[in-house]
């Protein structure tokens, strides 16, 4: 009887939470001050291309966003600003893209306008049509004009009326409301400070879309549509069977495995002649294809991608996994048999690779990161005034294999809170090598991989997948990284119990992302802005 | 690249604006004792900071003998031919007041800011930005940052606000940023401001606009963040101002060619390479007048290094390789700092290379050399490896080691700042507060 009542309340809970804008059965949340994120490279590439179309050039260097401690770099864009040697390479890119729009190839497609005596009215109404996509939200008339008569300006000194034009376009994308995406909020009918409808387009753009926001989702903005459940839903389902969204997905796992370490990373040629450009290319586009197959087209279990059989190949990545790939270029589709050594993420080149030292493994690296990448659970950081040399007598002949070692490592007390934790998982993956290739034994001594993951046994790399499959963190934390995505800085404390119960939906839903990303689209918690008394200056 | 014709056309749209140099630039054009120019501009005094990870080895570094007098070991050998040049640093320490020592993230950045970092956020204001904003305004860029390790990551100058200066790593970049087509020659035959640049200093000012409209959305710490933006944004417009004057002739300025490409990661053999491909561009943008302060980082804190064909890193090496009981120090992990310390040599070679009347470019220089530990075997923030190179244009007095006691490292930065003209009477936070530069090194 009483089991029957509960299933029935979770079911009611279920239609309730997001599916339709009656009552509020999310659990409150306080959520951020109006806030400023600074795109990222891949978001400004995806805006300019949106804009402008997919020839116009971006040349340049973007500074580096520090990923915060244990946080992803989406967050980081909420913490940084532009240093001088960076706003100089932005304000040189602003002009080369703004040069190419107004070039005889381009402009066209841009502008009708040409010198003579209608030309201002034109070029200010030229400004007020780029400035709401460019800015994403309308330009007031004074500001379209001040675009207008920079433009008019700069063509006097420049000698040419487009390069005019084209110099005051790039003060618009250099911009800080170009290069930030910055919180406007105002007051709802009933009085409480909200994110003004274009910003709310920007919100969901972004984190869908990994873009700009388009035509459809400002025209929706215009509308007020936002500020409904229903016309939200529209916008956000619409988005969601866009072919726009495996950007999005693309960014938020290479940001959650820090895929994106991988550009930097290097191995000692000597050790692993393997390792060739080619194969550091591919290497997070296997990781990626694995994916969005997975969680996009199969619409698949999230927890499965540690468990999965099914990847993609190239021919330079066979040379590692020791593969043959007939076929010369391109992919191709692999599965791993079902007996070997290999399922799952963990498994794959990039993950081993990434984590472990230019000339060989680490069992604490990986160790580490599955601790802190997938599980969530940071490792605090080593003390300062650790003295190695206790445990690491060379002489000793005995400690031929990573496991030998780490284990002395860890016999210091000092040590061993920490290492505990990283090195029995870590070392579920000693077969394979620094870059990822499969072996069995090191200095001529069998590896052994077996351990436990918070009290679940393994006896290889393989059934450690398995583990993290079912070990109730992963799934927690793949909610508590989306959601950090989304809002591209850290959850608070008052949004723990929101989180929780979509953490419950996330279950409820088969762990699917898609889902989730819509649970999270539709929130109010997503758009939530705390009042803050000299930020808010009412309706524009 | 600059074509000629456009150029000419642009001379004529601005009619009477060109300048003619008719003479070739001699050594007349200096005073007499060759430290101004002729026409009155003194030779100006230029700064930087060059960092290298990973400290010394205890016993083979630090001088056993203080002043002028002071012994070589092993690890120093390299700077040996330039030794009246270089003041050495001992005993000066990064004090914690009780805050954790983060592991090669608490050295640096506590000597630069003068605050040992409470989280693992750059803590402050770095003394490197606080010297460019004093002398750097007259150059065309107030600074340039650079990583000899392919580390994109790799600065410690900071301004504040969670905003680091990003390091440039590939030496061609670098020089296309300094000497590309924007490079005015100070010693070209004739100059004209650019129109080009004209046009684009003037729409600047529509952004600085937006000011207050934007102020208004944030809240304080995101206003600090807008703040940044804008002072980037004003230093690119005073960059504009540069090039739009003409240049004074500068003798010593004699540009050089593109540097190749270079794959540079983390090998020893690339990295100083690359560092000093950096460092010859480096000397020759000072040289320029291009920039007057700079901040190299030829490795990382936490050194990536590596050696081909063997599996363990420098900083690996540190912490795991064994002290060989006969000889007393880790033998592979001190070949790495050798290695630093012979690019630091380079470094300071190439400076002094360059004549600028009867002194170099190194001596109207301070160089500031730093690490961000002792002994990275057990990451010692106290008696931080510290070394002066140059004389600030005679304002300091060179050749010496000296030994702080256990006084706060902010004492060294202090007496940088005010050697080259930097308006600070104190720096530093809790214990490493200070007011007393070290006076006995002020010429």
């Amino acid at each position: 009887m009483f089991a029957i009542a509960a299933r029935r309340f979770t079911l009611v809970a279920l239609l309730a939470t997001g599916l339709c804008g009656c009552g509020n059965p999310e659990p409150a949340t306080t959520g951020a001050p109006a806030g400023m994120r600074r795109l990222t490279e891949e978001q400004y590439r995806n805006s300019i291309a949106d804009i402008f179309g997919p020839d116009v050039k971006v040349s340049g260097r973007f500074e580096p966003i520090l990923r915060p401690q244990h946080g992803l770099v989406a967050a980081g864009t909420s913490q940084i600003s532009v240093s001088p040697a960076g706003f100089e390479q932005y304000y040189t890119m602003a002009n080369t893209v703004a040069a190419q729009a107004m070039d005889e190839a381009h402009r066209a497609t841009m502008m009708t306008c040409a010198p003579g005596p209608e030309a201002d009215a034109c070029v200010t109404a030229f400004f007020k049509r780029v400035g709401l996509v460019i800015l994403r939200r309308p330009l007031t008339d004074a500001e379209a004009t001040a675009y207008a008569a920079a433009a008019n300006e700069s063509a006097k000194t420049a000698g040419d009326f487009y390069a005019g034009v084209a110099l005051s376009l790039g003060t618009m994308l250099a911009s800080p409301q170009f290069i930030f995406e910055i919180d406007r909020t105002e007051r709802g009918p009933d009085g409480v400070v909200r994110l003004d409808a274009y910003a709310k387009a920007s919100r969901l753009s972004f984190f869908l879309t990994n873009s700009t926001p388009d035509q459809a989702l400002l025209d929706a903005a215009a509308r007020g549509d936002l500020h409904e459940a229903k016309g939200l839903a529209k916008q956000v389902d619409r988005l969601l069977a866009s072919s726009r969204l495996e950007t999005s997905v693309r960014a938020f796992f290479t940001d959650m495995f820090g895929l994106d370490a991988t550009a930097e990373l290097v191995k000692d040629p000597v050790i692993y002649p393997s390792f060739v450009r080619a194969v550091k290319e591919d290497m997070p586009e296997q990781t990626l294809r694995t994916i969005t197959q997975h969680v996009l087209l199969d619409d698949g279990d999230y927890r499965d991608l540690f468990t999965t059989r099914r990847t993609f190949m190239t021919r330079p990545l066979g040379v590692i996994y020791g593969v043959p790939i007939a076929q010369a270029s391109g992919w191709v589709p692999y599965e791993f048999s079902r007996d070997g050594s290999r399922a799952g993420l963990l498994t794959m080149m990039n993950f081993l690779a990434l984590n472990s030292h230019d000339g060989r493994s680490s069992p604490t690296l990986r160790g580490k990161a599955l601790r802190e990448l997938v599980l969530c659970q940071p490792v605090p950081i080593p003390p300062g005034n650790v003295d190695f040399s206790l445990v690491q007598d060379t002489k000793n002949k005995e400690l031929k294999t990573a496991r030998d070692r780490v284990t002395a490592h860890r016999a210091e007390p000092t040590c061993a809170g920490c290492h505990k934790i990283m090195d029995p998982i870590g070392l579920g993956m000693e077969t394979f090598d620094g870059v990822g290739s499969f072996r069995d034994a090191e200095n001529g001594i069998s590896i052994d991989t077996s351990g436990d993951l918070d009290g679940v046994k393994f006896s290889n790399a393989v059934e450690l997948g398995k583990a993290v499959h079912d070990n109730p963190a992963t799934a927690a934390c793949l909610v508590n990284r989306m959601y950090e995505f989304a809002e591209r800085r850290p959850a608070l404390s008052g949004e723990k119990a929101w989180l929780d119960n979509l953490t419950r939906i996330f279950a409820a839903d088969g762990y699917r992302v898609r889902a989730l990303m819509r649970r999270i689209a539709v929130s109010e918690a997503f758009y939530k802005v705390q009042p803050e008394p000299n930020t808010v200056e009412g309706k524009r | 690249m600059k074509s000629l014709p456009r150029r000419n056309a642009l001379r004529g749209l601005l009619g009477g604006g060109a300048v003619t140099v008719a003479l070739p630039l001699l050594d007349c054009f200096l005073n007499g004792n060759g430290t101004a120019l002729a026409a009155g501009a003194p030779i100006p005094v230029r700064f930087g900071t060059w960092f290298w990870g990973l400290g010394v080895t205890p016993g083979r570094w630090k001088p056993t003998k203080g002043g002028t007098d002071y012994d070589i070991l092993p690890e120093l050998k390299p700077i040996e031919p330039f030794k009246k040049k270089i003041t050495v640093f001992s005993g000066f320490d990064v004090m914690l007041d009780g805050k954790p020592n983060f592991p090669h993230q608490t050295g640096g950045p506590g000597f630069r800011t003068g605050i040992a970092p409470p989280t693992l956020a750059y803590p402050g204001v770095s003394f490197d930005t606080m010297i460019a904003d004093a002398i750097g305004t007259r150059s065309r860029f107030r600074s340039l940052e650079l990583s000899a390790i392919a580390d994109s990551a790799n600065s410690l100058s900071g301004r504040g606000a969670g905003q680091m200066n990003p390091s440039e790593t590939s030496a061609l970049s670098f020089y296309a940023r300094v000497f590309g087509p924007d490079f005015k020659d100070p010693n070209g035959a004739d100059f004209a401001p650019d129109p080009a640049i004209m046009a684009r200093k003037s729409v600047l000012s529509a952004i600085t606009d937006q000011r207050k409209d934007l102020e208004k959305q944030l809240g304080t710490g995101d206003r600090a963040r807008l703040d940044q933006y804008f002072t980037s944004l004003r230093q690119l417009e005073s960059q504009f101002a540069m090039q739009l004057q003409k240049p004074e002739p500068l003798l010593a300025c004699k540009p050089v060619g593109a540097p190749g490409e270079l794959e540079v990661g983390h090998e020893v053999e690339k990295v100083a390479q690359n560092h000093e491909m950096m460092a010859r561009i480096l000397a020759m943008a000072m040289a320029c007048n291009q920039t007057r302060v700079f901040n190299m980082h030829i490795n990382n804190s936490a050194s990536s290094l590596t050696r081909r064909g063997t599996t363990t890193s420098h900083h690996q090496l540190t912490h795991d390789e064994q002290i060989d009981e006969k000889l007393g120090y880790q033998p592979m992990a001190t070949e790495f700092i050798k290695d630093l310390m012979q690019q630091w040599g380079t470094f300071v070679r190439i400076l002094d290379e360059i004549r600028e009347g009867d002194r170099t470019l190194l001596d109207n220089t301070l160089v500031v050399a730093h690490s961000d530990t002792d002994f990275a075997k057990v990451h010692t923030i106290q008696n931080l490896p510290v070394m002066f190179a140059g004389a600030a244009g005679g304002r300091v007095k060179t050749g010496f080691h000296l030994d702080g006691k256990g006084d706060p490292v902010t004492r060294i930065a202090l007496t940088a700042m005010q050697a080259v003209g930097a308006d600070a009477e104190r720096f530093g936070s809790g214990s490493m507060e200070t007011k007393k530069p070290i006076t006995e090194l002020f010429a």
